[in-house]
Parts: structure tokens; sequence; C-alpha cells
């Protein structure tokens, strides 16, 4: 066996510095941030069209964008938040900063796949975003893009919006493919697959999802450009085409879009609890086979989205009782992580907060998932505010919180310093507020006759609907808190120290910010991830 | 535990950063396998799709679902033997015999081209044509994005068989290429079958 | 466990059911029901609710004691405790959101059998309704073929008197009722109170759903793709109709009544509007 001479590896030849995150870079680590940093600006940008929605909501009539625009910013916000700030971050973010440490590897399997798949996103997403400029308009018909609605609203956008899709796609395969391969592939010697940290399985559950499902949307959406492009009548009912096979379509790669959204976040949150806590993360063997079932039941859950659209009986009830059955093993994960912080050393910083907060907003979300789950419950409720206000409670009050408490919890191991607490708990305090002001009335306005996607809505509902709106308002001075403690951070942080959290997982046994390869000698071997309060001996 | 591997043996240290800078070929070989069932599912939603469509959309007057089946199932062997050639194209080239194993490379890639004449023959016979009906429409979809796939065969069987040419990148102990191009042709073939099956025989 | 502990824990649980199941009967989010599945439906809303309610705090509250109890002292940097898992306690929490859910499950699948659900489509059933013209619901390839919907009236209906059948015409921006028994083409529903009612309904252009939040009832209209939607309202006055699948620029103003009349009414109505009633 050859050893690799350090002086080969790409990485070297590369820009130092700043600089490098701007380039095609191969390493992991560079790529990750890259990931993080350009997520978040479109989060900025997702949320600058989330307040152009609000801000329309303010009052029931539609007087702050014209209709077309109104329609063009949801779709837009909608995309932008799902694939190129969520599934971007949770995934490539974390999974590719974190994933070659857990597993004892100086980089991930394939690290020049990794560079393309990171390089796909930013022209997807100015791609997208500039055709609200360029191709006249922008896509009109929801991040669904429901067919003949997406045929007949103007095709340049509906084309472009298309192509972006299936960038991100590629992307998210490319990354889903690479997960995989490192995961199972690439383990340091010894590494058993049951010794893992929690978000390999996370990950390897959702890269699973990512490999079988993204395809059919590809598909799906080809399918679709024909039908825009070559005038061809797949989808197209006056052609003899049927509308319906394509949100079954649509739906099996969206539905698991949701748990490939949501199952990182709850490997990170797997991570973070446990060493703040100072205990060890309970029942790991069932949580692994949870992530599993999870992944398993995700991909036969799909039809729940279209209880009210062209489908029989009985395919109501096999979707009912399939969706129903999901809330067993993450209720499992819940109890479980309730489990492990009883009895522990609890350190309630930024990280735990936003963790902690997670928790009670996504049994929240779970809870309405669970009744939405029920045909005759969902009847009434679907496409209406309640399921605005459900999703929102999963994949913001869910993830993007748990990317908020990682950002505060991986930081030291990004930059070598502390975000300062003080502004943390600021935004903790600003965004749980203004989340919850924003999105929980949003189910009584569903249940009591506010369809989803309106530019007006009934006088009735005006006022919850500002009550909302300011909660909107409260989620965007949020981020800045944390822009602030990011930028004062970098200027004069406190030093972290190579493991601030007195931690066990891998990536803490290595300097803050870690050397290019990772690691200075030898990959340590992680046979306990979680071994908290076991060996006091060594603790002293 | 039981690891007492020494660094120098570490999977962690090579895989990655060899010469090649992608690391081991068997991950990339896992790695390809990884994306054709990716791109399976791909056919899989395209099959879902059709088959609901056949069972649910009748077609208008007049429309036909019936197939000439004479070529198509010419067209099934020739691809099923190509697979065969191709196997043995890489037998030969694990045993060092690289002339025996381009011979057979070019047989391989010469059926896919016959595959692929046919195929256009087929499509120039056809009573339909793309915006017709829901099954035309689905039907040069399914055989276009499989014709796709094929051609990108050929192509790859072509640049293949060069580099076996003495000098060339592939050697009997450095065969990535042939074997990732052998894999992929393998599935082409297979969704092949599927196809044919639901298409034409169904 | 000391007998202290268990006794608390009991009546914490007692005290949190009892709350949630309060919270259930007592909070109410819902509209004005006005069909006969709106009361089928808040029953269902009910125990969603209470359970929901009773997790929901519970969870919370027992995160929050935890969050407290276990909090860290300043200086102290020993690790908690060494408890990896409990298989008896993982059994119990597979175990008890296994048998809610189950109960869940067929809890709802008996009030959507009871709100008619469960009816099978395709043999269409406005033809055995033989007091009522047989009309389908447009001649469409698939010879009235129905994708969807609700087929009968629910089971809590008034089960006497015929069908009333109303054509429903979906398109951009607009909802188009046709009464094919007396040939009525109007852009208002108008129904009588305690009769059931089956829309019959397409798209003409693309997808807009039909729903009546007093009803509790929605359904998508396709184009394409005929789907039914059965109901029997069961109170008098006027309710909103609204598109609930985005269907274009004006998707939010796409809305209309739906006017429930008493019987008498009703039949006043239909006579004013019958169109060449003077004529024979």
């Amino acid at each position: 066996m050859t050893l690799a001479n350090p002086s080969d590896f790409d990485g070297n030849l590369q820009p130092q510095g700043w600089l490098r995150y701007l380039s095609f870079s191969l390493d992991h680590k560079v790529i990750g941030l890259q990931y993080l940093v350009c997520g978040f600006i479109f989060y900025l940008i997702g949320g600058a069209l989330a307040g152009v929605i609000r801000t329309e909501l303010i009052s029931p009539i539609s007087d702050f964008v014209s209709r077309e625009t109104y329609n063009e910013v949801l779709t837009l916000h909608g995309t932008v938040m799902i694939f190129l700030w969520i599934v971007p971050v949770v995934n490539g973010a974390f999974g590719n900063y974190l994933i070659p440490f857990y597993v004892g590897a100086r980089d991930m399997a394939f690290p020049r796949l990794n560079a393309v798949a990171f390089w796909l996103i930013p022209p997807a997403g100015i791609l997208l975003i500039s055709s609200y400029f360029i191709a006249g308009a922008a896509a009109q018909s929801g991040w669904t893009a429901y067919p003949p609605l997406s045929l007949t609203t103007p095709a340049a956008g509906q084309v472009v919006w298309i192509l972006s899709v299936l960038l991100l796609g590629g992307s998210s395969i490319f990354g889903g493919i690479n997960f995989i391969a490192t995961i199972l592939k690439l383990r340091r010697p010894g590494l058993k697959l049951m010794m893992l940290p929690m978000y390999c399985w996370a990950m390897l559950g959702t890269s699973i999802l990512v490999v079988l499902s993204t395809p059919v949307l590809a598909g799906t959406l080809i399918l679709l450009s024909f039908d825009i492009i070559a005038h061809t009548g797949f989808f197209n009912p006056t052609m003899g085409g049927n509308v319906v096979v394509y949100q079954h379509l649509f739906w099996f790669y969206s539905h698991p879009a949701v748990y490939i959204m949501v199952l990182p976040a709850f490997g990170l949150v797997s991570e973070i609890l446990p060493i703040h806590a100072r205990k060890p993360l309970f029942g790991y063997t069932t949580m692994v086979y949870s992530i599993m079932a999870i992944v398993f039941l995700g991909l036969i859950v799909w039809a729940h989205h279209m209880f009210t659209s062209g489908t029989p009986p009985w395919m109501r009830l096999f979707f009912t009782i399939a969706t129903s059955f999901i809330a067993v093993p993450t209720g499992i994960k819940f109890f479980n992580w309730l489990a492990t912080l009883w009895g522990g050393k609890i350190a309630l910083n930024s990280a735990m907060l936003f963790s902690c907060a997670f928790i009670v907003n996504f049994v929240f979300g779970g809870i309405t998932g669970v009744a939405l789950a029920q045909v005759p419950f969902d009847i009434h409720v679907h496409d209406t505010y309640f399921v605005v206000g459900h999703f929102h409670y999963i994949v913001y009050g869910g993830t993007v919180f748990v990317i908020f408490g990682s950002l505060y919890h991986w930081h030291p191991k990004f930059t070598g310093r502390l975000l300062n607490e003080d502004l943390g708990r600021l935004h903790f305090l600003l965004t749980f507020v203004g989340f919850n002001l924003c999105f929980a009335p949003q189910h009584w306005l569903g249940l009591n006759g506010m369809p989803r996607r309106v530019a007006e809505y009934d006088p009735a509902f005006t006022t919850l609907n500002q009550v909302s709106s300011v909660g909107a308002l409260l989620m965007a001075i949020s981020t800045l808190p944390l822009l602030i403690n990011v930028v004062v951070t970098a200027i004069n942080g406190k030093e972290a120290g190579d493991n601030p959290w007195n931690a066990l997982t891998s990536e803490w046994l290595t300097s803050s910010p870690p050397p290019v390869e990772n690691w200075h000698g030898e990959a340590p071997l992680v046979t306990e991830p979680y071994g908290y309060g076991q060996h006091p001996e060594e603790k002293a | 535990m039981t690891s007492t591997t020494p660094l120098q043996d570490s999977v962690a240290i090579e895989a990655g950063h060899g010469p090649a800078g992608e690391g081991h070929g068997d991950f990339r070989l896992f790695g390809l396998a990884t994306f054709l069932v990716a791109d399976g599912m791909t056919f899989a939603g395209f099959f879902a799709a059709y088959l609901t469509f056949r069972a649910v959309n009748p077609l208008p007057e007049g429309g036909i679902y019936e197939l000439e089946l004479l070529l198509p199932t010419i067209n099934t062997v020739v691809l099923i033997i190509s697979s065969f050639t191709f196997h043995r194209a890489g037998k030969e080239c694990r045993a060092g015999q690289l002339g025996a194993s381009r011979l057979w490379l070019a047989i391989t890639g010469g059926l896919g081209a016959i595959f692929l004449a046919g195929q256009m023959v087929e499509y120039f016979n056809l009573p339909f044509s793309l915006t017709d009906n829901l099954f035309a429409s689905t039907f040069y979809a399914l055989t276009g994005f499989h014709g796709l796939h094929v051609t990108l065969g050929v192509i790859c069987i072509a640049i293949v068989a060069l580099q076996t040419r003495p000098g060339g990148r592939i050697s009997a102990s450095d065969h990535f290429g042939l074997e990732a191009a052998e894999l992929y042709w393998h599935f082409v073939d297979g969704i092949w079958v599927v196809l044919y099956g639901i298409l034409y025989l169904l | 466990m000391p007998i202290r502990t268990a006794l608390a824990v009991l009546t914490a649980t007692t005290a949190l059911v009892l709350t949630g199941l309060w919270v259930g009967n007592n909070v109410n989010m819902l509209p004005l029901g006005a069909s006969s599945n709106a009361s089928t439906y808040d029953d269902l809303f009910k125990v969603l609710f209470s359970i929901g309610t009773v997790l929901f705090l519970g969870i919370v509250i027992l995160l929050v004691y935890s969050l407290f109890r276990f909090r860290r002292r300043s200086g102290d940097v020993s690790d908690g405790l060494a408890i990896e898992g409990n298989l008896p306690l993982e059994i119990v929490w597979t175990a008890i959101p296994a048998v809610v859910v189950l109960f869940v499950g067929l809890y709802s699948y008996d009030i959507y059998e009871r709100m008619g659900g469960m009816a099978t489509l395709n043999d269409h059933m406005a033809m055995d309704h033989g007091a009522m013209q047989q009309v389908s619901v447009k001649e469409g390839d698939s010879a009235g073929r129905v994708w969807g919907g609700i087929g009968v009236a629910g089971i809590d209906a008034a089960p006497a008197g015929p069908v009333l059948p109303v054509e429903v015409t979906a398109m951009q921006f607009a909802f188009i009722f046709h009464y094919p028994g007396s040939d009525i083409t109007s852009g208002e529903l108008h129904v009588p109170a305690g009769q059931q009612v089956e829309l019959r309904m397409e798209a003409r252009d693309v997808i807009h759903a039909f729903w009546v939040p007093q009803f509790r009832l929605k359904q998508d209209v396709i184009p394409g793709q005929p789907t039914v939607l059965s109901f029997t309202a069961t109170r008098a006055g006027t309710y909103p109709i609204i598109c609930a699948e985005l269907c274009g620029p004006y998707h939010g103003g796409m809305r209309s009544n739906v006017v429930v009349h008493e019987p008498d009414a009703y039949d006043n109505w239909l006579q004013q509007n019958t169109p060449n009633r003077t004529t024979t």
C-alpha cells in the first residue's frame, strides 16, 4: 500500500484563505461551508419572498403586488426554500462537513463529484431567480407545478423552473450517491455500522430516499417539459392525458422530500442533545431502526397529498393507515430524545434552545400531521392554511430550528471561535416567538375557511393574518442578531479551543478548524460516540 | 475494539486521493451502481406512468396499441447478445488479451449500432407520431429515453475500445473504464427487456 | 419507584388527560356546521384534538421539566447518568403510539364510512336513484366514469327522498351550476335542506377544488376526470364556496355561495328560476 503524498492532494494546488470558498475545491469541509453559505443566501432570498407574501396578506384584498406576481412569488418562495436552502444545507452542508469525520476518512468517497454537486446549485438558483426578470414571467403554478395549470401559465418561466429543479435534483442525487458510498465503503477499519453517530444513519436513510425518489421527479418534469415544449399530452386532458398521474409521480418524490428535509435534522439533534446533556443517546438501536422504518414508510405514503384528487376509496384508506404509522417510529425518536435529556446535566445554550424548541415545534407539526393523514379530516383542511401551518411547523419549526442550533453547535468547529451566547439567545427568542406567532394562527384560519395560495381572503380573517404577518416580521428581524453574531465572532470571537463542548464524536477529536485532511495523524476509532458518563476516570 | 490496523493500511488514508484523484476503483463501481439504481427509478417512473395511462386512459377513435413485433424482437435479441459479447470483452481484458478484448468491444458496439439503426427504422415506419395520442407520446418517450442510453453506451464502448489499444489507459490490471461501461451496458439491456415486455408484449 | 412519585405521576397523567378531554370538547376551532357531515366530522375533530392536546402538553411539560430539573449547575463538569437505553421502556413508547395510531386510524375509517366516503364510485350511483332523470356527468370519453369523491351523503343524513343531481362546471375563475332536472343554470348553488345533493363535477381548464367549510367537504374538480360530491345540507343559510386548488391569478377571488333553503323556499326558487315555465 502506498501512502498518497499529501502534496499530491488537489487542495494544496488550490487557492488558500477565503478565496478557496469561491473555488472548485475538493475539500469536503470547504464544500460543506460553501453549501452552508450559499444556502443561507438563498434563505434570505426566500425569506424576502415570504415577506412579500405576508405583506400582501396584511389586508384581505389583493393590493400589494399583482396577482400574477403573487403567484410567481409563492412559487419561487416554495422552490427556493426547499431546493436551495433546506435540502442543500441540512444534507449538503452538514453532511459534507461531518460525515467524513464520523466515518474516520480524509474526505468524501468522490471529492470531484462532490464539488460538481455543489457547483450545480448556484447556477440553478440564479437561473430560477432570474426567470423572474429574464423569461418575462417566472413560474406561477406553485412549487407543485400541477398540470394543466403549469401548461397554461407562461411557458418560458415554467421551463426555466423545470430546468432549475432538474439541475438541483441532479445535485441532490450526486450528493446522495456520495453519502451512501462514503458511509458504507469509506469507513475507517474497525468502525462498524452500529458504532456510527446517528447523523450517519440519518444521512444514509436520506440518501437512500434521494436516490430512489428524486429520479422519479426528474422523469416527471421531463415529461411535463415535453408537454410544454413539444405539445405532447401526457398531462394535458384536452389531448387525452391524465393530470392525476402527474400528482402521483410528483408526490412519489415530494413526500419523501419531506423526510429528506427532516431526517438529517433528526440526526443533527441526536448529535447535539447528548453532548450538551452529558448523557449517552438513549436507545441507539431503536433510533437506527426508526430511521429505516421512516425511510421505508416514507416511500409508500405519497397519495395522502391527494385525498381530494381523483383517488378511489381503497387508495385513500391504504394511504391513511400507512401515513399514520409513520407516527410510531417518529414517536420513538422523540421519546428517546426526552429520555436522553432525563437525568442529564443540561447546558441550556443556544444550540440546546434551538434543539429543544425543535422538539416542541415538531411534536406540534407531527400531531397535526397525524390528523391530516386521516382522510375525513384532510378532506376539510386539504389545501388550506391549516396545511401551510402544518408543514411550516415541520420544515421551519423542525428543520430550520435544527439548522440554527447546529450552527451554534458546530460554529467553533468551522472557525475555531464560539458564537456569542447573548446574541444567540436573542436570535432564538425572536425566532421562536416570531415563528409561533406567524404559523400557529394559520391552523385556525385553515379550519375556518382560508385556502392556501390566495392573495385575497374573507375580511373576517384579517386580524389573524395581521398577527401572522407580525410574526413573519419578527422572523425577518431574527436574522439580524445571527448575522451580527457571525460577523462579531469572526472579528473578535471567543477562542473555542479544539473541543469546547468536551464531546466524544470524532469531528471534535482534531483541531478546530481541522487541517486539510482532517486528522493530524491516524483517524481516531470512536466506538462509542455517545459514551458520556461511562469512563469517569478518563475525564480527569 | 478489534481494530489495530496501522495507518498505512487504512482505507481512509488511501481512498479519495490516489493518483487518479478519485479514490479506489471499487468505490467508483459502487457509485456507478448506485447511480444506476437512481437511473432505473427514472425508468420505473416512466413505466408506472405508461401502465397507468394504459389502464385508465382510453385511446381516442382510431388510436392503436398494436405494434409490429418482428423488428423489436430482433432488436431485443441483438441487445441480449451484445451483453454476452461485452462480458466476453471484459474477460479477455482481465486475462490480458487486450486485442481480443478490443475485437469483442467492437462487436458489442456494432450490435449497439444495429439496435439503434433498427430503432430508427421502426420510428420511420410507425403509423403514429409523437403528439398523436397518449400512447404514441409515451411510446416515443420510453423508447427515446432508452435509445439515448444506448447511444451513450455505444459512445462509451467506442472510447473504451480506443483505450484498450497499446499505450491506452486500460490494461489487464487497470480497467475501471471497461468495467463501468460493462455494468452500464448490462443495465441498459435489462431496462430494454422490461421495456420490450410492457411496451410490445403487454 | 417510591409510592409518592408513583402517585404524583398518576395524578399528573390524570390531570393531563382530563385537560385534553376538556380542551377537545370545549375549545371550538371550527366554523358553523351546516351539513349532515359536519357533526360527524366534528366528532372526529374532538377526538383528534383531545389526543393531540394530551400528547403535546405531555411532551412539552416533560421537556420543560427535564430542562429545569436536570439543568447543569454552574461549576459542575461531571457527566449525567450513563443510561444507554431501556428495552421495556422503549417497548412501552413504541406500543402506546402504535395503539393510539391504530385507534385513530380505525376511528377515522369509521367516520369516513359514515360520511359516505367508502361507497363505490364507478357504478354510477345516480342510475339507481331512479326518481331522477338520468344524466351522466359529462359526455366524456370514459362514459361516466367517476374518478373520485364522495358517492353518497353520510348515513347520518336523512335517507328518505330522491337525490338532487347538480352538474358543476369549474373554470377560471367561476363555478357554474346546472340543474339537469329543471334546466336551470346558476352561478350560485341553491339546495334544499334535508335532501341529498349529488354534485357531478368537471373542470373546463385547470384543476379547481370545490370547498364549503361549513359542510366540511372538499373535492378537486379536475379537467377530463369527473368527480362527485354528495352531501345533505341541514341548516338554512348562505355559505361560501371556495376554490381550494391554485388555478391562476384570480384563484383567491374564485368564490361563490351555496344557499341552503328550507324545502318550501327551495321549491319557490326552483319555480321562479326554471326557464320556459310559462310556455306550454
